[in-house]
C-alpha cells in the first residue's frame, strides 16, 4: 500500500513503497537502518536530525518521504567515509567540541554543507550556519575552535 | 597516594595533564555511536505511557477496549510488591495509584509491536478525574498545607546580636525558575526479560547501581537476577541521576509481561512534560555588615519548591543549605532551609544540586551590600572571600587550597574588570535616551564543595578495580559513567599515571552491573576526586606487586610473568576515611572534603527599549585542583556556563495550572550559537583534597557562577538590579516597574 518514492540515498537509489508522509527520520532510521542520524525534538528546533537534501541542510525530522521523490539525501554516514570527514572529525574530538555526541551527526552535516559553499568561513559565518545545531554539552566553543583549526584560522584559546 | 612510592615516570605514561584523544569521539562523529535508540533488537516491542492532565485529581483508567487486542497494558494494580522507586524516601510511585499529584504522572503503560500501535493503544484508553484542590508553586504551597519533603539548618555565632551590631542590615529576596536539563538525547531504557525471572536493562543513565537498587527492589529479586547496562548516553546533566529508576521499573514491567524486549523512548514533550527539573527556589537574606564592609552577620533563608515527590530534595537542600552564605567568612550565621511539594513534575537532580539557586541569591546579595556601602563588586568580595584557615557555617577549617582570592585575582588581571564595571557605572548615569544598546560587566565568586555532603562518601565505600591483563595491559573496573564529559578518558589517564603505564594499555570497563562495582553514582563532581582517587591507589598497588615481582622487567613482561605464575590479579581499593566528621543532626563539622572555587566576569550588552539582554563574553577562571585533562576540564567549564547563562536569562519557564507553559524547544529556549559568548576558560590549579594529584573535580563548579555574574552585568548596563532569573525582558520589565533600580 501507499506511493512509492524513488531518490538517491548516500548515492545509492532507494525505492520506498508506504505512507507518503512518513518523516524522512524515521525512513532513514527504521527502515534503513541509518541510526547517526538523531531525534531530539521531533519539531524542527534542534537540528540533530540534519541531513543533506540536493546538498541542502534539512531537518529530517520535518520532512515528509514524498518530498524526496527523485532527489538526493545524505547522511552522516554517507559523508563519514572521505578525507574531508576525516580532518573535520579529528579536529572536533581534539578541540572538544564532541562531549555526549548527540548533536554531532547534525553538527557535522551541517558543517559539510557549510565548508563546501565556503572553506574559509568566518568564526560569524560558522554561527550563523550552526545557529540551528543544539549542542547542551559544549557551550559550543570546541566546535568553534574545531572549525577555526581546520581553516587555519588563529583563534583566542 | 603519599605513602606509595612514585611510578617511575616515562614521557609516554606522563598522561595527567596532556590531552589524550578521547577513545569514543569517532564514534560520535560518524554516527556510528549506538544510542538506547539506535539498538537493533530481536522482537522488540515498544511502549508508552498515559499521561495525567490534572495536576491533583483522583482518577479512574478504563482498558476495556484493549481487551483482546494483544497489546499489553498495565497499571498499579499491575505492580508486583510496593509500588514505590526506591530513593530516600518512600514516596514515589512506579504508576499512580488512584490518585495523581502532577500533570505528566504516569498513570498507565502500554506495549505493542510498533511505536505507532502503542500510541494508538494510548488514545483507545479513556480516563475519569476528579479534581482536587492543587497547590502548583510555592506562593500556593506556602498559603495551603503542603508537604514538607526535607528541612535543615546551619547556626554559627549568634546572628541576632551580629545584626543589631552591623553598621548595615540589608534585605532581599531572590528567586529562580524551573531549568530543563534539555540533554540533546531524551531519555529511554530497553527492557530484555531472561530465563528465569532475571531481567536486563540497557539505557541512557547516569547511575547503573541506582537504577539496579530500584529494580531489585521493586522485583522482590536477588541482586544478581538484574543486570543494568549503560547505552551511549546522549547527556544528562543530573537529569538521567533519579529518573532513569523510574523509567527502567516501567520498561521491565512492560517487558515481563509482554515476555520479550521492550522500549522506552521519550520524545521531546514527554520529556519535558514529565522527567524531572531544577528546584525553583526562594532565598531569603538580611545580611548585617560593619561600615568597612565586613560581613558580621548573615541571616538566610532557603525555601525550595520540590515538586510532587521526594526523590533527592533532602540532598539537594543540604548542598544548597550550605552553600548558601557563599565563599564568604562570617562569624555569625543562620541558615534555615526547607523543600516544600507542589503538584508539579518533581524536581531532582540538576548539575549544581541547590547551590546554583542559593549562590545566584548570595552573589546579588553581595553587590546590593557593595552598593550600600558604596564599594564596587570586587572590593566587597576581596574583603570578605574565604582564606585558607577561615571557618565555615559547620566549622569546617578550610584547607590550602581555599582559592578564592586567587580565582578574583586571576579574574582582574584579565579582564580589568573594576575599571571597566566603574566607566560603565559613570556611562550609564550619563547616558542619553538614545535607544543604542548599554554595556554591561559583572562579577560573581563562587564555591562548590566536591563529592557527596557530609558521610555520604563513607557510606558508600566506593570499591574500585583494577584488573591485570596480558600484555602489561590494565582494566579499569568502575561504575562511573561518561555522560559526555569524559569519564574513560580520565580514569584511563590517572590509571595510566599510577600504575606508569602509557594511556592506550588502560581500557576503562563499559558501565555494567555484572562487569564493575558498585563505585558510586556520576554525580556531586566526584567522579575525578573520589572514583579517581581510590583508582589511582588500585593502579598503583596493582604496579607495585608486578613490579616487585619481576625487578628490572618492563610491565608487560612482569605482568605476563605474574599472570603465568599467580594467576589472575585484581586489586580492589575502596574510600579511605580521612577522619573527619560530619553531624548531619547539628550541620556541624566537615560538609565536604575539598572544595572547587570559581570567579565569572561576563559582559553583556542590554537593548534599553526592548531590554533584551546578550553575553557577549565571559572569563571564566576556576581552580579545580590538579587538571587531569585541560582540554574536557575546559569543556565542562564552557559547557556549564552557557547552560548557567541560559538558565540566567533565557531559560523561560513558568508552571500555570502545574503545567510548565513552554513544553517544547520552540518555547523553552536553550542558547544557540548565536547566543553564546566567546568564552575564555583559565584553570588554576591549587590541589587538594584526597583525588589523584590533588584533583578536586569540575562538573558541577561551571554552574554556579554564570546567571548571578551575569544578572550583575545587566545591572551594570541598564541599572535594573534582577532579583529574579531567568532575567528575560519580562522579568526585567516587571523589576524596573517596581521601582528596584537605581537608574
Ligand atoms: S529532531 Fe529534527 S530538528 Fe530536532
Ligand atoms: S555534545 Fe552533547 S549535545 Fe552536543
Amino acid at each position: 500500500m501507499g506511493e512509492r518514492s524513488t531518490f538517491l540515498l548516500n548515492g545509492e537509489e532507494v525505492v520506498r513503497e508506504g505512507d507518503p508522509m512518513a518523516r524522512l527520520l524515521d525512513v532513514l532510521r527504521e527502515q534503513r537502518r541509518l541510526t547517526g542520524t538523531k531525534e531530539g525534538c521531533g519539531e524542527g528546533e534542534c537540528g540533530s536530525c540534519t541531513v543533506l537534501l540536493d546538498g541542502e541542510v534539512v531537518c529530517s525530522c520535518l520532512v515528509p518521504i514524498v518530498q524526496v521523490d527523485g532527489r538526493e539525501v545524505r547522511t552522516v554516514e554517507g559523508l563519514a567515509g572521505d578525507e574531508a570527514h576525516a580532518a573535520l572529525s579529528s579536529l572536533l574530538v581534539r578541540e572538544g567540541g564532541v562531549q555526549c555526541g548527540a548533536c554531532t551527526p547534525g553538527v557535522v552535516v551541517t558543517l559539510r554543507a557549510l565548508l563546501e559553499r565556503d572553506p574559509r568561513p568566518t568564526r560569524a559565518r560558522v554561527r550563523e550556519a550552526l545557529a540551528g545545531n543544539l549542542c547542551r554539552c559544549t557551550g559550543y566553543e570546541g566546535i568553534l575552535r574545531a572549525v577555526a583549526a581546520l581553516v587555519g584560522r588563529k583563534e583566542r584559546p | 597516594m603519599a605513602d606509595l612510592p612514585d611510578p617511575p615516570q616515562s614521557a609516554a605514561t606522563r598522561v595527567v595533564g596532556a590531552r589524550p584523544v578521547r577513545p569514543d569521539g569517532a564514534a560520535k562523529a560518524d554516527g556510528s555511536a549506538a544510542y538506547v535508540d539506535d539498538l537493533a533488537i530481536e522482537g522488540l516491542w515498544h511502549g508508552a505511557t498515559l499521561r495525567s492532565e490534572r495536576p491533583r485529581a483522583r482518577f479512574a483508567v478504563d482498558t476495556s477496549a484493549l481487551a483482546g487486542s494483544g497489546v499489553v497494558c498495565l497499571t498499579a494494580a499491575d505492580v508486583p510488591g510496593r509500588n514505590r522507586i526506591a530513593l530516600i524516601a518512600d514516596d514515589w510511585p512506579v504508576l499512580a495509584d488512584g490518585e495523581t499529584n502532577h500533570v505528566g504522572e504516569a498513570l498507565a503503560l502500554v506495549a505493542a509491536p510498533s511505536r505507532a500501535a502503542a500510541f494508538a493503544a494510548l488514545g483507545e484508553l479513556r480516563v475519569t478525574y476528579e479534581d482536587l484542590p492543587a497547590e502548583v508553586d510555592l506562593d500556593a504551597a506556602l498559603a495551603g498545607s503542603a508537604r514538607e519533603l526535607a528541612a535543615c539548618a546551619v547556626d554559627h555565632g549568634d546572628v541576632e546580636a551580629g545584626l543589631s551590631a552591623a553598621a548595615h542590615v540589608v534585605e532581599a529576596t531572590y528567586e529562580t525558575a524551573h531549568q530543563e536539563h534539555a540533554y540533546i538525547e531524551p531519555q529511554g531504557m530497553i527492557a530484555l526479560p531472561g530465563p528465569d525471572s532475571a531481567v536486563e536493562v540497557v539505557g541512557s543513565l547516569q547511575c547503573p547501581y541506582y537504577v539496579h537498587h530500584a529494580l531489585v527492589s521493586l522485583l522482590g529479586c536477588e541482586p544478581d537476577a538484574v543486570r543494568v547496562r549503560q547505552a551511549v548516553t546522549g547527556g544528562g546533566f543530573g537529569g538521567k541521576e533519579d529518573y532513569p529508576d523510574l523509567i527502567a521499573a516501567h520498561a521491565v514491567l512492560l517487558a515481563a509481561r509482554a515476555g520479550r524486549p521492550v522500549k522506552l523512548v521519550y520524545d521531546r514533550r514527554e520529556d519535558m512534560l514529565a522527567t524531572t527539573r531544577r528546584h525553583p527556589s526562594r532565598v531569603r537574606h538580611r545580611t548585617g555588615v560593619d561600615a568597612e564592609g565586613k560581613l558580621v552577620a548573615v541571616d538566610i533563608d532557603v525555601l525550595l519548591d520540590g515538586g510532587a515527590y521526594t526523590t533527592l530534595s533532602p540532598v539537594v537542600l543540604s548542598r544548597a543549605v550550605l552553600h548558601a552564605a557563599g565563599p564568604y567568612a562570617c562569624p555569625n550565621v543562620r541558615i534555615r532551609g526547607r523543600v516544600l511539594a507542589t503538584h508539579t513534575a518533581t524536581n531532582g537532580a540538576f548539575r549544581g544540586f541547590g547551590a546554583p539557586q542559593t549562590q545566584f541569591a548570595a552573589e546579588r546579595q553581595m553587590d546590593r551590600v557593595a552598593r550600600v556601602l558604596g564599594l564596587d563588586p570586587l572590593a566587597i568580595r576581596e574583603r570578605n572571600a574565604y582564606r585558607p584557615g577561615d571557618v565555615t557555617p559547620t566549622g569546617q577549617v578550610l584547607d590550602e587550597s581555599a582559592s578564592a582570592l586567587q580565582c578574583l585575582a586571576e579574574a582582574e588581571r584579565r579582564t580589568g574588570f573594576r575599571a571597566r564595571w566603574q566607566a560603565l557605572e559613570a556611562e550609564r548615569s550619563r547616558a542619553l535616551d538614545d535607544g543604542r544598546p548599554r554595556a554591561g560587566i559583572g562579577l560573581s565568586l563562587c564555591w562548590h564543595g566536591v563529592g557527596f555532603t557530609g558521610n555520604g562518601e563513607r557510606r558508600m565505600e566506593s570499591p574500585v578495580a583494577v584488573r591485570l591483563e596480558r600484555g602489561g595491559r590494565l582494566a579499569v573496573l568502575a561504575a562511573s559513567t561518561d555522560i559526555g564529559q569524559g569519564t574513560e578518558t580520565v580514569l584511563a589517564q590517572i590509571a595510566a599515571e599510577a600504575a606508569g603505564v602509557p594511556f592506550e594499555a588502560v581500557e576503562v570497563a563499559p558501565p555494567d552491573t555484572a562487569l564493575v562495582p558498585d563505585s558510586g553514582p556520576t554525580v556531586a563532581s566526584r567522579t575525578v576526586m573520589v572514583v579517581g582517587g581510590i583508582l589511582e591507589r588500585a593502579a598503583g598497588e596493582l604496579a607495585r606487586r608486578v613490579r616487585e615481582g619481576a625487578p628490572g622487567l618492563p610491565f608487560a613482561a612482569a605482568g605476563d610473568a605474574w599472570l603465568a605464575e599467580h594467576g589472575p590479579l585484581e586489586v580492589v581499593e575502596r574510600y579511605a576515611d580521612d577522619g573527619t566528621e560530619f553531624d548531619e543532626e547539628t550541620y556541624r563539622g566537615v560538609a565536604y572534603a575539598v572544595h572547587g572555587w570559581g570567579a565569572d566576569v561576563v559582559e553583556a550588552s542590554v537593548d534599553p527599549d526592548t531590554l533584551i539582554a546578550r553575553t557577549e563574553r565571559a572569563t571564566l577562571v576556576c581552580d579545580v585542583g590538579k587538571v587531569i585533562h585541560p582540554l574536557l576540564c575546559a569543556g565542562q567549564v564552557e559547557g556549564g556556563s552557557l547552560q548557567a547563562f541560559g538558565w540566567g536569562h533565557l531559560e523561560a519557564a513558568r508552571v500555570t495550572g502545574g503545567r510548565l507553559e513552554q513544553g517544547s524547544f520552540s518555547t523553552y529556549t536553550i542558547p544557540t550559537t548565536l547566543d553564546a559568548p566567546a568564552m575564555e576558560t583559565v584553570l588554576l590549579e591549587h590541589p587538594g583534597g584526597s583525588g589523584p594529584r590533588g584533583a578536586k573535580g569540575v562538573g558541577e563548579i561551571p554552574m554556579d557562577g554564570g546567571a548571578p555574574a551575569l544578572a550583575a552585568a545587566i545591572e551594570n548596563a541598564v541599572g535594573i538590579a534582577a532579583t529574579r532569573i531567568p532575567a528575560t525582558p519580562e522579568v526585567l520589565f516587571e523589576a524596573r516597574e517596581a521601582g528596584d533600580d537605581d537608574g
